[in-house]
């Protein structure tokens, strides 16, 4: 009773503010909106057994991934008007995309329903269905053991996206290293090099 | 407590009474315990700038907190009129309730925990990570330049230390094999010699909690990290446009975020509700375990004011230069050797 109730409220959620996403004026808030889809659906994971899923999707999506996303959002200088000046060009581009994951999922619907892909049901599978077993456990032994080699591709293709990234970004100093801070040199430096006493005349500047 | 509801009630109802008496229970104190530390800070910081800190209200300004809380009630709230009101309303709430949820796997003794969760540790770093939307949202809302400034400083500083954070829980979960807070615990009795108990004891895992209480001083914006609240900068950072109770929703959050800090040091490092000593003849060992974590609790507390009155604000560049490229590399040097010995000793290789 209280779960089927959970369910409908975290399904509502999720739907309403997905849609609030696209229908907010300010792409603030649409991120915003976007976070508490996220945090629903983590809601989902929940009722599923699903906690380690769960709280990945927080700690990733929530904690860190739409953080970005509104850190850019809210730097940017963003004209309303032509933001929604080419909804009408577009439109039928975003009519395709949405009718092509529809059918993807009425497909993925159909086998399900047809007997479906059953994880762990091939030959030499893991049996991660047990209570015994927690979430984590499971899946540890299916990551580590079984599907060890998609995980370290998976793994592999991040860090050269992380790589090219950092090279896309990073760039050398036009004047070379002085508006580089030198920590070192900075804690080395002692009052002697960093101060002068002087004594000026009267009427008389300083020198140095 | 379920059981003892039950005496007169149904099961659901007695389930629903528990577990609402059970949030009371660890709120209501927390909310007490947040009043009276942030007398503690104010008398610690006082003591150490040879000043006598809050003396007026109650015996020894006992009650300073009180009043201030109630002075900041009877204010009126202001919403500056370029504002966007219902965030900007909504996130001190935001803040503070964030930093009551993370209190619910908090273990206070073997059976003393809200929600005995499996993923206890991911569920407190997930909410931990949600506590920066309070700032941010604030800092935007508010649609003023310094709160604006304080918020992306927010939002960098926080995303940064959480990597490190993260690193360094991992060492720890692979060392008691188990994310449950109280399997962490009780997988740090005896844990050095058989005598001590704390994960910060053993000589691989001690620099770890030095980088974990370093990260939680940043993760909590506490001094010397508190740029984001740089008096000196920023006003008063995020919080420069609040006023009356959304300025007191964060100030309490923020102390509920410190003392939940000092709480996680005690409970991954040394050994939470357990006693300092192994020892079944030494009279510690029958004080009750919630009287060793608040102890603990407040020591770690203490060590927070300790920095704050003593050391200088650090540069931003600096704390990012801190947390990429000196705690990062560290701790992940750290996971592979912990993970290695691990491999090497007990699981065998």
């Amino acid at each position: 009773m209280i779960q089927t109730l959970a369910f409908y409220l975290f399904a509502f959620m999720v739907i309403a503010s997905a849609v609030m996403v696209i229908m907010a004026r300010n792409p603030v808030h649409s991120v915003l909106w976007l976070i508490l889809a996220f945090f629903n659906a983590a809601g989902l994971m929940v009722l599923l057994g699903a906690e380690f899923i769960a709280m990945l999707l927080v700690i990733v999506y929530v904690g860190a991934v739409a953080v970005l996303f509104l850190f850019v959002v809210m730097m940017l200088d963003i004209d309303f008007a032509e933001l929604r000046a080419g909804f009408v060009r577009n439109f039928p581009l975003g009519l395709l995309v949405a009718l092509i994951l529809f059918v993807e999922l009425f497909v993925g619907l159909v086998a399900h329903n047809a007997g479906g892909l059953v994880p762990g049901s091939a030959a030499g599978a893991i049996d991660t269905s047990g209570a015994s077993m927690s979430n984590i456990e499971a899946f540890g032994a299916l990551f580590f053991e079984r599907y060890i080699f998609l995980f370290e591709a998976a793994g592999m293709i991040l860090l050269v996206a992380m790589i090219g990234a950092i090279v896309l970004t990073h760039r050398q100093r036009p004047d070379g290293a002085r508006s580089h801070q030198n920590v070192g040199k900075q804690v080395r430096r002692r009052p002697g090099e960093a101060t002068v006493m002087k004594q000026p005349g009267v009427g008389q500047g300083v020198e140095l | 407590m379920t059981a003892f509801f039950e005496q007169w009630m149904p099961y659901e109802w007695a389930w629903f009474t528990a577990t609402i008496s059970g949030i009371l229970l660890i709120a209501l104190p927390l909310m007490l315990a947040v009043a009276m530390i942030i007398y503690v800070d104010r008398k610690v910081w006082a003591a150490m700038a040879l000043r006598r800190g809050p003396n007026v209200v109650g015996p020894w300004g006992l009650l300073q907190s009180f009043a201030d809380g109630l002075k900041v009630f009877l204010q009126e709230t202001i919403i500056p009129s370029a504002a966007n009101k219902g965030l900007f309303l909504i996130a001190p709430i935001i803040t503070f309730t964030v930093a009551l949820m993370a209190w619910a796997v908090m273990p206070f003794g073997p059976e003393a925990v809200l929600s005995d969760i499996n993923v206890g540790l991911l569920y407190i770093l997930a909410i931990s990570s949600l506590g920066v939307y309070g700032v941010v949202i604030a800092g935007w809302a508010s649609n003023s330049k310094y709160p604006f400034f304080s918020a992306m400083r927010a939002a960098a500083q926080m995303i940064s230390y959480e990597v490190s954070i993260g690193f360094i829980l991992i060492c720890v979960v692979l060392w008691a094999g188990t994310f449950n807070l109280n399997g962490i615990v009780e997988a740090q009795q005896g844990h050095v010699l058989g005598l001590l108990n704390g994960f910060a004891f053993n000589p691989l895992l001690f620099p770890l909690w030095v980088m974990f209480l370093i990260s939680s001083l940043a993760e909590t914006a506490r001094a010397p990290f508190d740029l984001t609240e740089a008096e000196s900068e920023l006003v008063a950072g995020y919080q420069t446009e609040y006023s009356s109770m959304s300025f007191a929703l964060y100030w309490l959050g923020e102390y509920a975020n410190v003392l939940l800090m000092c709480a996680l040091n005690a409970t991954l490092f040394f050994g939470g509700w357990l006693p300092p000593l192994n020892v079944d003849w030494l009279p510690g060992f029958y004080v009750p375990g919630w009287i060793w974590l608040f102890g603990k609790i407040f020591v770690f507390f203490f060590v927070f004011s300790w920095v704050k009155a003593t050391v200088p604000r650090y540069r931003y560049d600096q704390l990012m230069r801190l947390g990429w490229k000196v705690f990062l590399p560290l701790s992940l040097i750290f996971v592979v050797l912990v993970s290695g010995w691990l491999m090497l000793t007990r699981y065998g290789v």
